[in-house]
């Protein structure tokens, strides 16, 4: 009889162990929701990304100001291709779930983007491209 | 995010850095471009991974997308002129705006997918960067498009000024904050479009009073507001490398306006608030010249002067683009440096219709970049110079901006051609420059005029030194 009744005990507790391990899970769940939930809603991305925003600003101008006068224009139209990096935002709209006014609005800004990257990285090439230094055959002649 | 996606955009922001980095140097410039290309390539491969779903449709839509821009780019940066590059920059500026305005709207409609809440209950921080980032994304489409069209001729280049013009501005701007706030307390699709409206038109209000000369302040600023788009985008999205990136173009436009209001000697604000070199110019053209004696020259003696002098500094200025006089230009150095002449280019941080302009025309023309200087770098050499060869430019060597505080360019940095023994004046007329100021120097007793078109009077010049050889 003892021994039945400690295996009863023993099984109880067991269960009993189990189910406060459940509830153990489903509390951390329920943080890990919360945090979450809490990241979703945009504190602590502001946060993070202003952080980000103000150090690239700084990283910016020092490195803008270290372009050569004579590049002002190859950057203009470096940075204008570079910026078209929001396509990245365009391709999360053509991947919906669900087609519909989104899914348009994310194609056209895939086109309009593309327009930018390809233009703008090209345009850049073809004036870097002729950028030339003094030939010294003609240092030569003189 | 996945700890591998953030990774991967953190090396595309830094491939981007990299990119402008290369700039600082001719040498290191299409390394630069090559850190750029890559880094895009990162950013667009590591956002197909994270896709919300990842179907047939997707992938088409992306496919032909990006085809159908990337030909459509690809053409107009291989058969653009140069001499336009002004109006392209804008018509680029333009779309970049227009895809953010179209992005935000893909947010607004199916906000599940951006994870920035439920249609109907969008998370009122993500509605605020999302209003930021449609109201400049808008501003910048209609602004760069008034301002290519300006660029491209297609619309008068002189400021268009009506009563009441900066209290309507300001009422619209004041509007818009109103708007915004709505949007966030009532989640009104009615509101997000009225604030794109309104940005529109207030973009397109900016830019039509600011003059055509002004435009590489507005093409700057233009820049700027793009990469201040994109950064409103970012936060929408929770995606640092949009911030980086939108917070690095942002910055550049911001300098790159700063340069040139610096080197037309005005504030930010007095170019925004536009109506500079309005009608003036008409007015002054009518030959205000009348009493005061000045020296005039043929070809044949630009080309004796020159082919005895031992240095040369030509200064290039929009004159000289309109006129497609760049390569004649070269080919007059050329004679000359086999003559033995030292030849340099002088060029005026505001010359041409964008920052930088005048250097990529003179480097189409294959003029070496090394023999090109910056106003500061130069500009003690005049005192050395025996020619200094003024074609298409005004303004920017008036000596007025330093001796006469009455002048609406006092002030402005300009380029001591005076100083040099011989100054040879390109013009078409005795005309004021844009500014509406008569130039001091026509009427020095070393300046010698040169009237008619620039390209023709060099390719005349290049004629009369070969033909003496």
């Amino acid at each position: 009889m003892d021994a039945q009744n400690y295996a009863k005990n023993a099984a109880d507790l067991a269960t009993n162990a189990q189910k406060l391990a459940e509830q153990a899970a489903n509390v951390a769940n329920q943080a890990t929701q919360i945090a979450t939930d809490q990241a979703q809603q945009g504190m602590p991305f502001i946060v993070t990304g202003l952080t980000v925003f103000v150090l690239a600003v700084f990283v910016g101008y020092y490195v803008v100001w270290r372009v050569t006068p004579a590049l002002h224009s190859p950057l203009m139209s470096v940075t204008n291709a570079v910026s078209s990096v929001i396509i990245v935002g365009a391709l999360i709209a053509t991947g919906a779930h669900h087609f519909g006014f989104s899914m348009v609005m994310g194609f056209l800004a895939v086109i309009l983007a593309s327009v930018n990257i390809f233009g703008g990285f090209m345009v850049t090439q073809r004036m870097l491209a002729m950028y030339k230094k003094k030939a010294p055959a003609q240092g030569a002649k003189k | 995010m996945l700890i591998a996606t953030s990774l991967a955009y953190l090396a595309a922001a830094v491939c981007f850095i990299m990119a402008l980095r290369g700039l600082s140097s001719p040498e290191t410039a299409r390394t630069g471009n090559a850190y750029g290309i890559a880094g895009m390539a990162i950013a667009i491969i590591t956002s197909l991974f994270v896709l919300p779903q990842f179907s047939v449709l997707a992938a088409v839509l992306i496919i032909v997308g990006i085809a159908i821009g990337g030909a459509a780019g690809a053409h107009i940066a291989r058969t653009i002129k140069m001499t336009s590059l002004p109006q392209l920059v804008a018509a680029f500026h333009s779309l970049v705006g227009l895809a953010a305005v179209f992005i935000a709207a893909a947010a607004f409609y199916a906000p599940e997918e951006y994870r920035i809440g439920t249609d109907g209950d969008i998370h009122v921080g993500s509605l605020i960067e999302m209003s930021l980032g449609i109201a400049i994304g808008a501003i910048t489409f209609t602004g760069s498009l008034v301002a290519f069209l300006k660029l491209d001729g297609r619309m008068s280049g002189k400021p268009l000024v009506f009563p009441m013009q900066h209290p309507l501005n300001a009422a619209l701007a004041a509007g818009l904050v109103l708007l915004i706030l709505l949007l966030c307390t009532t989640q009104s699709a009615f509101f997000f479009w009225l604030i794109i409206l309104v940005s529109l038109g207030l973009g397109f209000l900016l830019i039509l009073p600011i003059g055509g000369a002004d435009m590489p302040v507005v093409v700057s600023m233009l820049n700027s507001y793009s990469g201040w788009a994109a950064c409103g985008i970012g936060f929408t999205l929770q995606n640092p490398l949009l911030i980086i990136t939108g917070a690095l173009v942002g910055s550049s436009g911001a300098i790159l306006s700063y340069i040139m209001c610096k080197g037309m000697n005005r504030s930010i604000f007095n170019v925004i608030l536009g109506g500079f070199g309005g009608d003036a110019a008409a007015g002054a053209a009518a030959g205000p010249a009348g009493d005061r004696s000045f020296k005039s020259g043929s070809a044949d003696d630009a080309a004796f002067i020159m082919k005895n002098a031992s240095s040369v500094i030509v200064v290039p200025g929009y004159g000289m683009a309109v006129a497609q006089a760049q390569h004649a230009v070269r080919e007059m150095a050329d004679i000359l440096k086999k003559e033995g002449v030292d030849v340099k280019y002088a060029i005026h941080p505001v010359a041409g219709r964008m920052p930088g302009h005048m250097n990529v025309l003179l480097a189409e023309a294959n003029v070496p970049y090394d023999e090109v200087f910056e106003l500061e770098e130069i500009n003690r050499d005049f005192g050395q110079a025996d020619v200094a060869y003024v074609i298409g430019a005004n303004d920017v060597t008036n000596p007025a901006a330093k001796t006469d505080p009455s002048s609406p360019i006092y002030g402005m940095p300009i380029l001591d051609v005076e100083k040099a023994k011989t100054v040879l004046f390109i013009k078409r007329s005795m005309g004021a420059g844009y500014a509406g100021v008569e130039n001091e120097l026509f009427f020095r007793p070393n300046t010698m005029m040169l009237f008619g078109d620039a390209k023709k009077v060099t390719e005349e010049i290049v004629k009369a030194m070969s033909g003496g050889h």
